[in-house]
């Protein structure tokens, strides 16, 4: 495995933005707030949800999942050595 | 093909404004990823393999995800409001057993042996008469299921904006060939983790709104009951809709015993170790990790979130049959004009519809993004690996040998464009199937069940010869087609009737005749054909690889949850516990 891991393909990349946590808690994240937008200030639609804010609830878990993944991808950053790479946290 | 003629104001679901920006936000998000991705290409191992430098819990998503495409979640759902609970049986029994035997057993001779993709590790076990068997087949099979991803892309797409499906079908085509274009696998694993988490957030509402307007589990049994009790003629009672054994509805058996048995041996055994351990869409998400102890995490990690997913499919569909009043016809067996495809409400629209009914825009918004970007992802997945095993395989072993790796990654992308062509094709072919989920296990049976005997008998007995490795696959094959041909339903009308076995039944059947012979056959060949060298052997099969080429010398120093057998062991006693709750 670590053959095919060439030395050019280490640090900047891995880090910050492409970290998939990031992307992760940044779409769900923002999927959260207009959710939540749309729960404050849109159509509730009670009919179909049988009286509950749908919306508004959705969003609200959303935004905390979003923030978890930001957080823990703030506290366990991924550094990727040029030779091996152990396995990152696990979600179990 | 099919093209129906409806008006565009004929939509079943109505978007607004917020949800097509939930949706435009999500594509904005991959194409971003793709373009990224696409900068750090730089040989074709990286384009096919990501360079194995992923963490196992995210080829661990992946590897659901790859698997979470159409036919997962509309055929499931499908088969939820048609059958009810014993549905389960694909997630419990049909899945888990083989993906902790794939992690714990199989895993480190992909990983170990260096393979790029399964038809490799057959030409280095068997030679190139098992190789060019398999390669092909797979191929072909490939091809096939990505025009059914696209068939039920191309009819959301309908079902929103009321486009007629060929057209539907093209743009949708031309997307997934974006996507797969700009970024190769490495996008293709990220985007498929990302993708898990917006189906479950758009599922999960779906679920427990559905779930609370239907007036939680026992409003939902009293429906059923009482629609049960109303049709007894075409609705299975409601028991063995309500609980998961013995599933009489699923396999179209009379025999509750007999049902038992075709559950376990055809579907856990045969069809869904054939399934998730040779298959390649799914293996070759493992080999993009780390270590061998990732990849051998990856499908176990990955067994966890696939327990729960029957939840998020499979009751929506229950609740849809309940629910829905245009579901709730077609049950009682009735045919109702509509549906996603235009050619009549099916099954298939079952989570279609319920979303009309109970979602709130901005969370149908989600919905939709999630039902799109899994059948988008599904077909990418199909593709990718065609055209891994069209370049590596085919192209590589028996046309152009020793070209440098560009060459390659020219004849891979062109791959991807021609099998996306032909997708649209194949598509119009899947519109003409009533039940998809039918279709794909007897397809299944066909080609995964002889595969899987072959690599187990192979992988631990090392007297098994070359010969014996075509024969036996070609053999096994040939068997499912007859069982098939010789079912009521199988093969639609082309099947004669003479065994009185249909449905999924059928297809279980047809992959134990197809195991059964492929296994005999090859015992019988290989003891009048001389058997391999063993010094060739190594790492291929289990007596002849040393003990350490097959585990992480790491992994022991690492705590109990990030070992391979210790979480294989917690999966377990999870999906037996399931088990018996439902």
């Amino acid at each position: 495995m670590s053959e095919s891991n060439s030395s050019a393909r280490t640090g900047r990349h891995t880090a910050g933005l492409l970290d998939i946590r990031n992307i992760i808690g940044g779409l769900v994240g923002v999927y959260g707030v207009i959710l939540t937008l749309m729960g404050l200030f849109g159509d509730q639609e009670s009919d179909k949800t049988g009286d509950v804010n749908a919306n508004l609830w959705a969003g609200l878990v959303m935004i905390v999942v979003g923030v978890g993944f930001v957080t823990w991808a703030r506290l366990r950053p991924v550094v990727v050595p040029a030779h091996h790479d152990r396995p990152q946290d696990d979600p179990a | 093909m099919a093209s129906p003629t409806v008006l565009a104001s004929d939509t079943i679901i109505s978007a607004n404004l917020i949800d097509y920006l939930i949706v435009a936000l999500y594509f904005a998000v991959v194409l971003g990823i793709g373009v990224i991705a696409r900068r750090q290409i730089s040989d074709s191992v990286d384009f096919f393999l990501s360079g194995r430098s992923l963490p196992a819990w995210v080829t661990g998503l992946a590897f659901i995800s790859a698997n979470l495409g159409a036919v997962e979640i509309m055929g499931m759902s499908a088969s939820g409001a048609q059958f009810g609970l014993p549905t389960v049986h694909y997630f419990w029994i049909g899945a888990i057993p083989a993906m902790l035997f794939l992690g714990v057993v199989m895993m480190p001779f992909y990983y170990g042996s260096k393979v790029r993709s399964v038809p490799e590790f057959m030409r280095r076990r068997f030679g190139t008469g098992a190789h060019l068997v398999n390669a092909i087949s797979f191929a072909v099979a490939q091809l096939l299921i990505a025009g059914i991803n696209l068939f039920l892309l191309g009819s959301i797409v309908h079902a929103l904006l009321g486009w007629p499906l060929w057209v539907a079908l093209i743009v949708a085509a031309a997307i997934v060939l974006s996507y797969i274009t700009l970024g190769g696998l490495s996008a293709a694993i990220y985007n498929e983790v990302l993708q898990f988490f917006v189906i479950v957030a758009g599922l999960l509402p779906l679920t427990l709104i559905g779930l609370h307007r239907i007036g939680g589990w026992g409003g939902l049994s009293d429906k059923i009951t009482e629609a049960a009790q109303a049709h007894p003629d075409v609705i299975p009672p409601a028991d063995q809709q309500l609980n998961s054994w013995p599933g009489l509805p699923l396999t179209g058996f009379d025999s509750s015993l007999l049902s038992v048995i075709g559950i376990v041996f055809g579907l856990g055994f045969v069809l869904s170790f054939g399934y998730w351990t040779t298959n390649f869409v799914e293996v070759q998400r493992a080999m993009a990790s780390n270590s061998i102890s990732a990849a051998r995490k990856t499908p176990i990690i990955g067994a966890f979130p696939k327990m729960f997913v029957p939840f998020i499919t499979i009751i929506p569909g229950m609740i849809a049959a309940g629910l829905v009043t245009e579901i709730g016809q077609v049950k009682a067996g009735q045919s109702v004009p509509g549906g996603a495809s235009g050619d009549g409400v099916a099954y298939n629209d079952a989570l279609l519809y319920l979303m009309r009914d109970v979602l709130p825009n901005g969370l149908l918004g989600l919905a939709i993004t999630g039902l799109l970007a899994a059948f988008m992802a599904g077909m990418a997945a199909n593709i990718s690996a065609f055209n891994t095993v069209l370049s590596y395989d085919l192209w590589q072993q028996y046309v152009r040998k020793d070209r440098d790796d560009h060459h390659y990654l020219v004849v891979g992308r062109v791959a991807t464009v021609v099998a996306t062509v032909i997708a649209i094709f194949t598509a119009g072919l899947a519109s003409n199937f009533s039940n998809i989920m039918n279709y794909l296990q007897v397809l299944f049976g066909f080609f995964n069940a002889p595969l899987f005997a072959t690599f187990i008998l192979g992988m631990f007995w090392k007297r098994m010869s070359a010969t014996a490795g075509w024969v036996g696959l070609v053999a096994g094959t040939v068997s499912a087609v007859v069982v098939a041909f010789l079912s009521e339903d199988a093969f639609g009308s082309w099947s004669t009737g003479t065994l009185p076995i249909s449905g999924q039944g059928a297809a279980f059947v047809a992959a134990g005749v197809a195991f059964v012979v492929d296994i005999v056959l090859s015992i019988a060949v290989s003891a009048v054909t001389p058997a391999k060298p063993v010094e060739e052997l190594r790492g291929l099969v289990y007596s002849e690889t040393p003990r350490e080429d097959l585990v992480d010398p790491d992994e022991a120093g690492h705590p109990w949850y990030q070992r391979t057998l210790p979480l294989a062991g917690v999966a377990l006693v999870l999906v037996i516990i399931l088990n018996v709750i439902f």
